[in-house]
Order: C-alpha cells, then sequence, then structure tokens
C-alpha cells in the first residue's frame, strides 16, 4: 500500500490513554450501529429472558421481574471487531452471576441467542465472575432499539459481535457452538487485546 | 422495513472482487422459502462482517467476511446461483 | 477489478452542500449509467475507509463525474467535498453494478424516483439517452427538501423536452408562488406522475432507504411488477 490521500485523517479521536486501545482499534465519540439483519421490535409485554439448556432447572423472568432483579450501573469501554472503540460507556443492568445464583451445571459453554435468530458463544467463565451483564439502559436511557434494546448482552472484555443484542436467552451446554459469526470467519473466542479478530489469530 | 438495509448492489464491488465478475445480475434462489431474484435485488446488512438477506422471507442467504488477505464467504442460504449470460 | 488511480481534474459546486467531481480515470474501460465506484482514502499510518457513489456522467472515454454530498457527520464525503482539489489523485474500484443499469437499448417508457442525491445514478440515465439522442419516454419524479437544494436543477430544465419530463417535489420549503408538489412522495403522485401499470415501465428508484422503500411499496401497490422495480438504498443518511 504506498498510495496515500493527501489531507486525509479520517473521524478518529487522538487516543488519550494508548494504553486503553487494543492493538488496530480507533477510538470513536459517535455510535456506528452494524446489524447482521433487521432491528427487531419485540414488545415488553412479550419479552422474556431464560437461562435453559444443561442446568438443573431452567429459569426465567417476565419483563417485569427481570425490572425487578438488582441492577447495576457500569462504565466500561467496549471494542468491535471493525476497529472502532468507545470509551467510558456507561450501562445499566443484571449482572449474569445474579442470574445464574443458584443454577447447577457442570457444563462449560453457553450460547447466547437473540430476536431474530442471531447467536454467539462464549466459555461459561467468561461471563460470570462479574465480566458479563444483561444491560437495558445506555447513557442513562432506555436502550434503544437499534442498540439492541430493549436488552441486550454487554461483554466488554471480547469484541463487541460476543455482546448479542436482542438478546433473549442463554443457553448452557457441554459442547461448545460457534454462533452466528464464528461459522464464518470469525474468532472463537475474540480476545481484543490478542487481537483474535479471524479463525487462526 | 429497516433504515440500515441496502440492495445487493451496494456489495456489488465485494462480490466482483470474490467471483471474478459482475454477481448482481446473477439470479439466487432462497434455500428457506424458494424465490428467485437477481443478486442485485437482495437485502444487505452491514455487521460485523456483511449479510445478504431473501427479500421475501428475510433468511440469511450468504455472510461474507474479509481480512487483509483472504475472504470468507458463507452462501449455504442460495440453493442456487446463476450467472446472467452476457455480463458486462 | 483493480484499483486505480484517478486525476481530480476539478470539483465545482452543485448547491451549498453537494460537489461534483471531474475525475480522469487513466485505463477506465468505460461503464453504464447506474453504476457506480467505490472509492478508497488511505491516511498516512495506513487507515482505510470505503464508500461507494454512484456515476453521475453518461460513459465518456476516461472522464467521469461523481456528484457527493456533504454529510455532517461524514468521514468519507466532507474530505470529498471541501479538502480534495485538482491535482490530487483518489483511489477507486469500478465501474461495478450491472442490475441498477439503464442504456438506450433497453427501452421505455422509463420511471426515475429519486430523494436528494438519489438523483445522481438517474442523472446518468438521463444523461445517456440525452447523449444517444433517443427518444425513449423518460419521466424523472424528484423529491428534495427545497428549490435551492435541487441538484442539477439548471440542466434538468434545459434537458426536460423530447420525451423527458421531469417533476419536482419541495418537502421542506417552497419559494414564492410554487404550485407544485410539497409533501412526500406517495401513491397518488406516482400514480398521477409515472407511466401508466399497463405500458409496464422501467422503473428505477434511489436515494435514503426510507425513502425507496416507501415508494417501492407504493408503486407495488399501484400494480408495477416488482421485477421492473429496481432499487438502489443509500442507507439511513442517503449517501
Amino acid at each position: 500500500m504506498s498510495f496515500v490521500s493527501r489531507g486525509f485523517r479520517g473521524r478518529r479521536q487522538p487516543e488519550a490513554d494508548s494504553a486503553r486501545v487494543p492493538p488496530g482499534q480507533y477510538v470513536t465519540t459517535d455510535y456506528p450501529v452494524l446489524s447482521a439483519g433487521p432491528t427487531p421490535h419485540t414488545s415488553l409485554d412479550v419479552w422474556d429472558f431464560s437461562i435453559t439448556g444443561e442446568v438443573d432447572e431452567e429459569k426465567g423472568w417476565t419483563w417485569a421481574e427481570f425490572q425487578a432483579l438488582p441492577s447495576e450501573e457500569v462504565t466500561v469501554d467496549i471494542h468491535c471487531v471493525t476497529k472502532w472503540s468507545k470509551l467510558d460507556t456507561t450501562w445499566r443492568g443484571v449482572s449474569i452471576d445474579t442470574l445464574l445464583e443458584g443454577v447447577d451445571t457442570a457444563a462449560e459453554h453457553v450460547i447466547q441467542y437473540s430476536d431474530g435468530g442471531y447467536t454467539t458463544n462464549t466459555p461459561l467463565e467468561d461471563v460470570t465472575g462479574g465480566k458479563a451483564w444483561i444491560v437495558y439502559e445506555y447513557d442513562g436511557e432506555p436502550l434503544a432499539p437499534e442498540h439492541g434494546g430493549p436488552a441486550r448482552m454487554l461483554l466488554p472484555h471480547l469484541y463487541f459481535w460476543k455482546s448479542a443484542k436482542w438478546i433473549r436467552g442463554l443457553r448452557v451446554q457441554r459442547e461448545d457452538e460457534p454462533g452466528f459469526w464464528e461459522q464464518n470467519g470469525y474468532n472463537n473466542y475474540g480476545d481484543p487485546w490478542k487481537e483474535q479478530r479471524y479463525w487462526g489469530d | 422495513m429497516d433504515a440500515l438495509m441496502l440492495d445487493g448492489n451496494a456489495v456489488a464491488g465485494l462480490l466482483h472482487e470474490i467471483f471474478g465478475t459482475e454477481m448482481t445480475t446473477a439470479t439466487g434462489t432462497c434455500a428457506f422459502c424458494g424465490a428467485s431474484m437477481p443478486v442485485g435485488a437482495v437485502h444487505v446488512f452491514r455487521g460485523a462482517g456483511v449479510v445478504l438477506r431473501c427479500p421475501r422471507c428475510g433468511s440469511v442467504l450468504g455472510k461474507i467476511v474479509t481480512r487483509q488477505a483472504e475472504t470468507c464467504v458463507d452462501l449455504t442460504g442460495l440453493r442456487a446461483l446463476v450467472p446472467s449470460v452476457g455480463l458486462a | 477489478m483493480t484499483w486505480r488511480l484517478a486525476d481530480v481534474l476539478d470539483v465545482t459546486a452543485e448547491t451549498d452542500r453537494v460537489k461534483t467531481l471531474a475525475l480522469d480515470v487513466p485505463g477506465w474501460p468505460g461503464h453504464r449509467a447506474g453504476q457506480h465506484v467505490d472509492v478508497r482514502l488511505t491516511a498516512e499510518d495506513g487507515y482505510q475507509a470505503e464508500r461507494s457513489y454512484s456515476i453521475a456522467s453518461a460513459p465518456s472515454g476516461t472522464r467521469l463525474e461523481l456528484t457527493v454530498e456533504c454529510l455532517d457527520d461524514g468521514e468519507v464525503s466532507p474530505y470529498l467535498t471541501d479538502e480534495l482539489r485538482t491535482g490530487d489523485k483518489l483511489e477507486l474500484r469500478g465501474p461495478v453494478g450491472g442490475y441498477f443499469v439503464w442504456e438506450p437499448s433497453v427501452g421505455g417508457p422509463v420511471l426515475l424516483v429519486g430523494g436528494g442525491s438519489g438523483v445522481v445514478p438517474l442523472m446518468a440515465m438521463i444523461r445517456e439517452r440525452a447523449a444517444a439522442a433517443s427518444d425513449v419516454d423518460m419521466r424523472l419524479l424528484l423529491s428534495s427538501r427545497s428549490w435551492e437544494g435541487v441538484i442539477y436543477r439548471d440542466e434538468l430544465e434545459r434537458l426536460e423536452g423530447d420525451g423527458l419530463t421531469v417533476t419536482h417535489t419541495l418537502t421542506r420549503s417552497q419559494p414564492e408562488g410554487w404550485t407544485g408538489y410539497a409533501r412526500r412522495i406517495d401513491a397518488d403522485m406516482l400514480a398521477a406522475v409515472g407511466p401508466g401499470v399497463g405500458d409496464r415501465p422501467h422503473i428505477y428508484v434511489c436515494g435514503p432507504t426510507p425513502l425507496v422503500e416507501a415508494v417501492a411499496t407504493a408503486l407495488v401497490g399501484l400494480g408495477h411488477e416488482p421485477s421492473r422495480v429496481k432499487t438502489e438504498r443509500f442507507g439511513p443518511t442517503g449517501g
């Protein structure tokens, strides 16, 4: 690549703290919307969230029940595999640890599944221990549909395709099952600090 | 209807790079509902990668992920893909 | 299909937000009206951004024109409209797109429906028709926010006649004494302006996704064959 467009810089922000920005990423202050399909519009009286699969007892919550669970506000940096990082994003939601309280399992894999058919897979230990939340507020406001509302996964230590929008449940499994993007070239784990974007990274 | 949605011709350049020829005039058949349409008329979404969806039933026809040197293409949602004759 | 380096010959204003880039592309294979190019910008550190732009000009040797609307929060468009100048080079790939294409051999009647900068590929078709001295029945229905914002306004006025009709609708503000349409394109407007369903027109719709969606739905609702309604959506911001 030898050609350079004179005077072109792009929309990037100078990295205030490069220790917070994984390799190959650029910082943005806006919030690009990326989607694998049309925005679902699930009404809150139909919405529910489930924990299913290899658990001693499956669990489920309606929207009202979910709102009654203890929630917390968290501020995290998020990293999209398309090279955008957004720092200090604020969310409110329920910790996965809260949802899995009292749930017994010997299985090690979790599949997130969403309205519209999207799926993504992670080891169970990556969504527990204070590392992940089901969030329903962004920046103090109810999560907008194009950003994943009513609720989405927030799993900031992995690339953001591992945080499913429009999430409806977690299925706990003994076997790993590559999700929507993992089946087609994207890395099975997705650690931004090791730049694990694609298969074989 | 989704404001983000594009048509197949929005990825004409990408498809040309993959197939080595103009693909928007090829005819694709959805493996789920059987609808046939020019590739230029499929619905395109840009997520972590490109997603092609059937304009009739919304099923995923294909996914395209590009990295520096390679492209990963899944067309399992297309039952058939027939190039048109006399391409430009 | 390789990336080529085009020479920027000129950058001229169409409206206060829209500029036309005149380019010379060595080795250009020629193009068809309605096709587009992929443009790629590269920063000194290797950062790249890529966007697609419809070709505005009718085929003409190695010369081509792109008309670009500057989007407030755009990353590529402000560079093209405000930074690029004569003597610069621009990396592009194409022409691409065989689906959204019109040439005289396709015949008519033709209905072109555009919103804002969606007029660009439609203008290439209108210019191609003029260059070929075709008398095919071609009708443009163009939605713009205001009279000042109508892209190619004067040229459209000059080209009108001999089978080309141009109808404007101005959705936000209208000049003093305006008697034309002043609302979003709907089924009634399409039925009044366009060829009848029985004439089996070739229809091309281009612009922001919501406009294209509404127009395409209305056209099919009027009875036009879906396979004859070709759409080019520009996404939520309209390109």
